[in-house]
């Protein structure tokens, strides 16, 4: 970073200011970290013992096998959130108003609940209708139907945010309603919406952990039953965290990438997700966003 | 419901304020507390809410602090919430622009008072949208709050639901009463970004 800050190069008093703050700021931190691993070190939270079931092979292997399976669930989902989506989109930018209003409705309705709700309810609900699947199905139902109306959102702000020139020049050249979406639309707004896709995709690997609350043996369930196992409640879920932490940065990382060299590669903006992360919950106003904006 | 809506309030308030100051220290010259806001804002963004909640619970008696379910609670929500406030804020300063920065340190301003006067108001007319969104997706969060034993509306509906059988309806008054939360709120944000945007 350099050194100007808002907008000016720091003067010696500014320059002077900083010093000390930074002196000041780094003795609070030191100090803080100083006080909170003394006190962990004191209820014996640092003991070898706690730290040592992580070393042995079989539980690493039972943590991995919990990240193996939330990655399953996030991929399972994204997809089938995906097409979904892709459905919805279209759907609400039918012609026909019945059509479209049926997909604002859904697309509505399972934004607006929580995604633990949908989770309890694919869980508890559909069994005493006679519907049984595995619980990992019961995760991935909920996080399919939820996820394909936040994607859905996303694709029609993908789409709307395409210039109108591009349909105008397909209907033009007498392309119809399917050709004009197949093969100039969609092509184009899918390239600028990858960004915005990955970003979700951090955010359904984060909610895959709600799996946890039916039992379902992906990673945080395993850390919960690990730490039961062993005593060691404090360390199986900071290794969790860990793991969770590493892989979501990643793919953050890879995001924003993706994000910049999109916009150096073809000129155009990426779709903006406000709040990076959590989802798009302002009804429709996105629609229109386009571009330039904080890479969040 | 009640339950529900003093959390997501209480928390966004939390996490309004520890948002605005990790941003600032974000872009703050000095680099400590630069470092350090950027540390905790991508260790508690890549973290499921969940695992906060549970490290919250089990992690901090270890450590010496006990508080309430509810307030830990209140306390995770604010955490989690206030990184995804801190991003958007900061994305905020970013856009606006440099000249407002440059002019202010012409007139003498100091930084934290140019924060203070004339970039966080730009930044944050321009924020409101985004701020309405996390708001939202707070309301939902806080049903996860059910895993610490709050009462809250989600747990609610599955005492219900698992009390008389009937799962289905009470989800569904559930969804409908989150519904009514959320749809509004929508709303209002949406008015309320009509009503304090720059006009440009």
């Amino acid at each position: 970073m350099t050194a100007s800050f808002l907008g000016d190069e720091l003067g010696p008093r500014g320059r002077r200011m900083t010093r000390i703050v930074s002196a000041i700021s780094a003795v609070l931190l030191a100090a803080f970290l100083f006080v909170l691993l003394t006190r962990l070190g004191d209820k014996g939270q640092l003991d070898e013992a706690k730290w040592r079931p992580f070393t042995q092979w079989l539980v690493i292997k039972f943590f991995l096998e919990g990240l193996r399976f939330t990655i399953q669930l996030a991929l399972v989902s994204m997809v089938g959130a995906m097409v979904i989506g892709t459905v919805m989109a279209l759907a609400r930018l039918a012609r026909t108003r019945l059509v479209r209003w049926v997909a604002t409705a859904y697309v509505e309705f399972f934004r607006g609940i929580p995604l633990v709700l949908l989770i309890f309810f694919c869980a508890l609900g559909l069994p005493a209708y006679g519907v049984r699947l595995s619980l990992f199905w019961y995760v991935a139902l909920g996080l399919i139907v939820y996820n394909s109306s936040v994607l859905g959102e996303i694709f029609r702000a993908g789409i709307l945010s395409l210039d109108r020139g591009q349909t105008e020049a397909a209907y033009s050249l007498g392309m119809g309603y399917w050709q004009t979406m197949g093969l100039v639309v969609i092509p184009q707004a899918a390239r600028r919406m990858i960004p915005a896709i990955v970003s979700q995709l951090v955010t359904l690997l984060k909610d895959t952990s709600l799996g946890s609350a039916i039992a379902f043996e992906e990673l945080l369930r395993r850390a919960q039953i690990n730490g039961e196992f062993f005593q060691n409640r404090l360390q199986s879920l900071v290794v969790a965290s860990l793991i969770y932490i590493v892989v979501n940065f990643a793919l953050s990382r890879l995001a924003r990438r993706l994000e910049v060299r999109q916009r150096r590669k073809y000129k155009a903006g990426a779709i903006v997700v406000p709040g990076g992360g959590m989802d798009l919950a302002v009804l429709g106003a996105q629609a229109d966003a386009a571009g330039g904006g904080g890479a969040i | 419901m009640r339950r529900t809506i003093e959390l997501s309030v209480l928390s966004f308030i939390l996490a309004f304020m520890i948002g605005i100051v990790a941003a600032a220290c974000r872009v703050s010259p000095v680099p400590p507390l630069r470092w350090a806001s950027a540390t905790y804002i991508e260790l508690v963004r890549n973290t499921p809410l969940l695992v906060l909640m549970f490290l919250m619970v089990f992690g901090l008696p270890s450590a010496g602090f006990t508080f309430s379910f509810y307030a830990s609670a209140i306390i995770v929500l604010s955490v989690y919430t206030g990184t995804f406030v801190a991003e958007t804020v900061r994305s905020g300063v970013n856009s606006v622009a440099k000249g407002q920065g440059e002019a202010a340190r012409a007139v003498g301003l100091t930084f934290p008072q140019t924060l203070r006067l004339v970039v966080l108001p730009q930044a944050l007319r321009t924020v409101v949208g985004p701020l309405g969104g996390i708001f939202i997706a707070l309301l939902k969060n806080s049903g996860l709050a059910v895993v610490i034993n709050v009462p809250e509306l989600t747990a609610a509906a599955n005492e219900v639901g698992t009390n008389t059988a009937r799962f289905i309806p009470a989800f569904l008054g559930a969804s409908v009463a989150y519904l009514m939360l959320t749809v509004p709120s929508g709303f209002f944000v949406t008015w309320l970004e009509h009503k304090v945007a720059i006009k440009r």
